[in-house]
């Protein structure tokens, strides 16, 4: 595991940016502790974990695919088609629902790929149309209403209980966050992905397999919003089709955040991990700022403060990579 | 993948097939549907399918004309629909008096259209700022706007829903212009004056230029964060007019909810519409007729009892058919 903490060593402006994120992080935490008597209570990380788990997952999918310099607008859409799935199918069994929703992401991730490198469609307009795809398949799954799950077959399981006094969602977020450092920091494939990330021309003409990489980069993108998707309608007990909205641009500003720079070419799992945590926190902050009574923040002022977060992040970003180009 | 040999072939005076389908493709879709919904929809020809399809239409095309300026100069603009909602829930607030006591009507209506329109302006403006001056990537830069700008609406508004009738503001989207819904009278006017500006002045041709080598328009002398904060601006008070305009028709604001996923609307209009997301090339004409293609394929699916839900998977099924023959073209 040291090596997982290795990999926020400065090396260059970008991964100043990641020390950024977790010194960001560090403070908030701080500071929430040290002003709420509950922030550091169990009952609030272990619920605080339990619901950032979904953003945290959509944002490490959406990670890899920034760093082969592509984008992914789908994930929102994607996770609640398959809330929707999952719940249809939780009746059956709770793995029928856990397998249908992973299916179903990993479906819409597929197509994307193969649109993105058999008809070479920009990620961005790819993405953007499997979002509407994605979205009217889940409404004319769902009628056009929320799907409630199953409660006789466990599949609720996922969302809400605990394994060794941590919920569930949150082992599947590490696991996935575990795996998806070993795949970039340990194996040749995620070297890959960053090579094509800082010029695809040139990855291919190293010999590297382009196509067969990014296909693989959208599958597993899609295939963690599902994975999110499923945690969504187990946790609040119906598989939700207008839910997701916006979650894709959440995502790639908890990417940002973590100092992966859109252009591709580089990036950090953990750092990733720091900035989905790092936005999820300012909504924890908030609830707790309310509780005291002193002031009252409605919940509209968290998008406007994760909004101004996102402007300092990627202003400093600026400075610092300008600064070491020059 | 037979198309590939088209390459050999083009000369100077004949277009290969692929390029007719690109250049003239989506009149042909405009085309097609006409006929297909004479034929088929009930009462088609009338004046109030007309009316209907062109106030649902002319919001999208106002905002997708500033992101067709933004997207010829290698942009992206995500924070039109969270603009948009700025600026709806600025206006009730000024003519009925919230944000400043004024008494004289006339004024504070007046007030109520240019106030909001400047202000999602000057956030166009900040836009362009944080992409010329930090050099930050526009899809980040406006994504700022896009997650803040909602929430400053909201928080305006306590997300309240303001309910208003106030006929003298109302009139940009209930009035009529001989005749004309006041509402495609100023998406027409604003579809040519951009048309002018792309065409006919220096300003224009800087856009495209910039948009096609930004380099090499440096290097010709082009001030290029002026032509690039200029676009941006524009995209923001468009998106203030359009904001205006979603209110006035449903009388009320809902912070929530004005111009919600008008972004991706925008970006399917212009991509639809012929104008590749790398820049370089702005089709105004394109944009209008994209949106109309994509509206009438709505409407032509919702008369003939096909869901709502569904329409949106023709949709994207519609945006990847036309981007693919665009580039085709393109490359042949």
């Amino acid at each position: 595991m040291s090596a997982f903490f290795k990999s926020f060593a400065p090396k260059s402006s970008g991964d100043l940016a990641r020390i950024g994120v977790l010194i960001a992080l560090a403070a908030l935490i701080l500071f929430g502790a040290l002003r709420y008597d509950n922030f550091l209570s169990p009952f609030n990380i272990l619920s605080f974990l339990r619901y950032n788990s979904m953003f945290a997952l959509i944002a490490l999918g959406m990670a890899l695919v920034i760093m082969t310099g592509g984008i992914d607008l789908s994930v929102g859409a994607v996770a609640a088609l398959a809330s929707v799935v999952s719940a249809l199918l939780s009746p059956i069994s709770w793995y029928a629902g856990l397998a249908g929703g992973i299916g179903a992401g990993l479906m819409v991730g597929l197509l994307n790929g193969l649109v993105i490198t058999r008809l070479r469609i920009q990620p961005f307009i790819a993405t953007l149309a499997a979002m509407l795809a994605a979205n009217g398949t889940a409404l004319l799954l769902a009628n056009n209403q929320s799907v409630s799950v199953s409660y006789d077959t466990g599949f609720t399981v996922i969302g809400q209980d605990d394994f060794l006094g941590f919920p569930i969602p949150a082992w599947i977020a590490l696991a996935a966050y575990i795996l998806g450092w070993l795949f970039l920091e340990r194996s040749p494939s995620g070297r890959h992905v960053l090579a094509i990330g800082d010029g695809e021309q040139t990855a291919a003409l190293m010999g590297l397999k382009v196509e067969r990489t990014l296909l693989g980069v959208y599958a597993v993108s899609g295939l963690l919003a599902g994975l999110a998707g499923v945690i969504l309608a187990a946790q609040f007990g119906a598989g939700q089709p207008t839910e997701g909205v916006g979650w894709e641009l959440f995502a790639i500003a908890s990417v940002v955040v973590g100092g992966t720079l859109l252009t591709g070419g580089s990036g950090s799992v953990g750092a990733t991990l720091a900035g989905a945590l790092l936005l999820g926190m300012v909504f924890n902050v908030l609830n707790f700022e309310n509780g005291l009574g002193w002031i009252s923040l409605s919940a509209y002022w968290q998008s406007v403060i994760r909004g101004l977060f996102l402007l300092v992040v990627v202003v400093l970003q600026a400075r610092l990579t300008s600064k070491s180009t020059a | 993948m037979t198309m590939t040999d088209t390459s050999l072939k083009p000369t100077a005076t004949t277009a290969s097939p692929l390029q007719l389908v690109s250049r003239y493709g989506v009149f042909v879709a405009f085309l097609a549907l006409l006929v297909f919904n004479i034929a088929v929809t009930p009462n088609f020809l009338s004046w109030q399918t007309l009316n209907v399809n062109l106030t649902q239409v002319a919001t999208i095309v106002i905002v997708a004309t500033g992101m067709t300026l933004v997207i010829a100069t290698g942009g992206i603009d995500l924070s039109v629909g969270s603009l948009m909602a700025i600026s709806g829930a600025l206006a009730p607030m000024i003519f009925m008096g919230k944000l400043l006591p004024i008494d004289n009507m006339a004024l504070a209506v007046t007030l109520a259209f240019i106030i909001p329109v400047l202000v999602a302006a000057a956030c166009g403006w900040f836009n362009g700022f944080l992409v010329t001056h930090f050099r930050i990537q526009p899809i980040v830069a406006t994504l700022v706007f896009f997650i803040a700008g909602r929430g400053i609406a909201q928080v305006m508004t306590n997300g309240n829903l303001q309910v208003f009738k106030n006929p003298p503001f109302q009139f940009i989207a209930m009035g009529h212009i001989a005749g004309i819904p006041a509402q495609v009278v100023l998406m027409v006017v604003i579809a040519i004056l951009a048309y002018c500006l792309i065409r006919f002045t220096v300003l224009g041709r800087q856009i495209i230029a910039v948009g096609g080598n930004e380099k090499a328009a440096r290097l010709t002398g082009i001030p290029v964060r002026r032509v690039k904060t200029f676009v941006y601006v524009i995209s923001g008070a468009l998106a203030g007019i359009a904001g205006l305009i979603v209110v006035a028709r449903n009388s009320a604001s809902d912070a929530n909810l004005v111009g919600m996923g008008m972004e991706l609307d925008a970006i399917a209009a212009v991509a639809v519409g012929g104008s590749l997301l790398t820049g370089g090339r702005a089709n105004i004409f394109g944009t209008l007729m994209g949106a109309l293609v994509i509206q009438l394929v709505r409407y032509t699916l919702l008369a003939n009892g096909v869901p709502d839900a569904a329409a949106l998977v023709v949709k994207a099924g519609l945006i990847v058919v036309a981007v693919f023959i665009q580039q085709r073209a393109d490359r042949s």
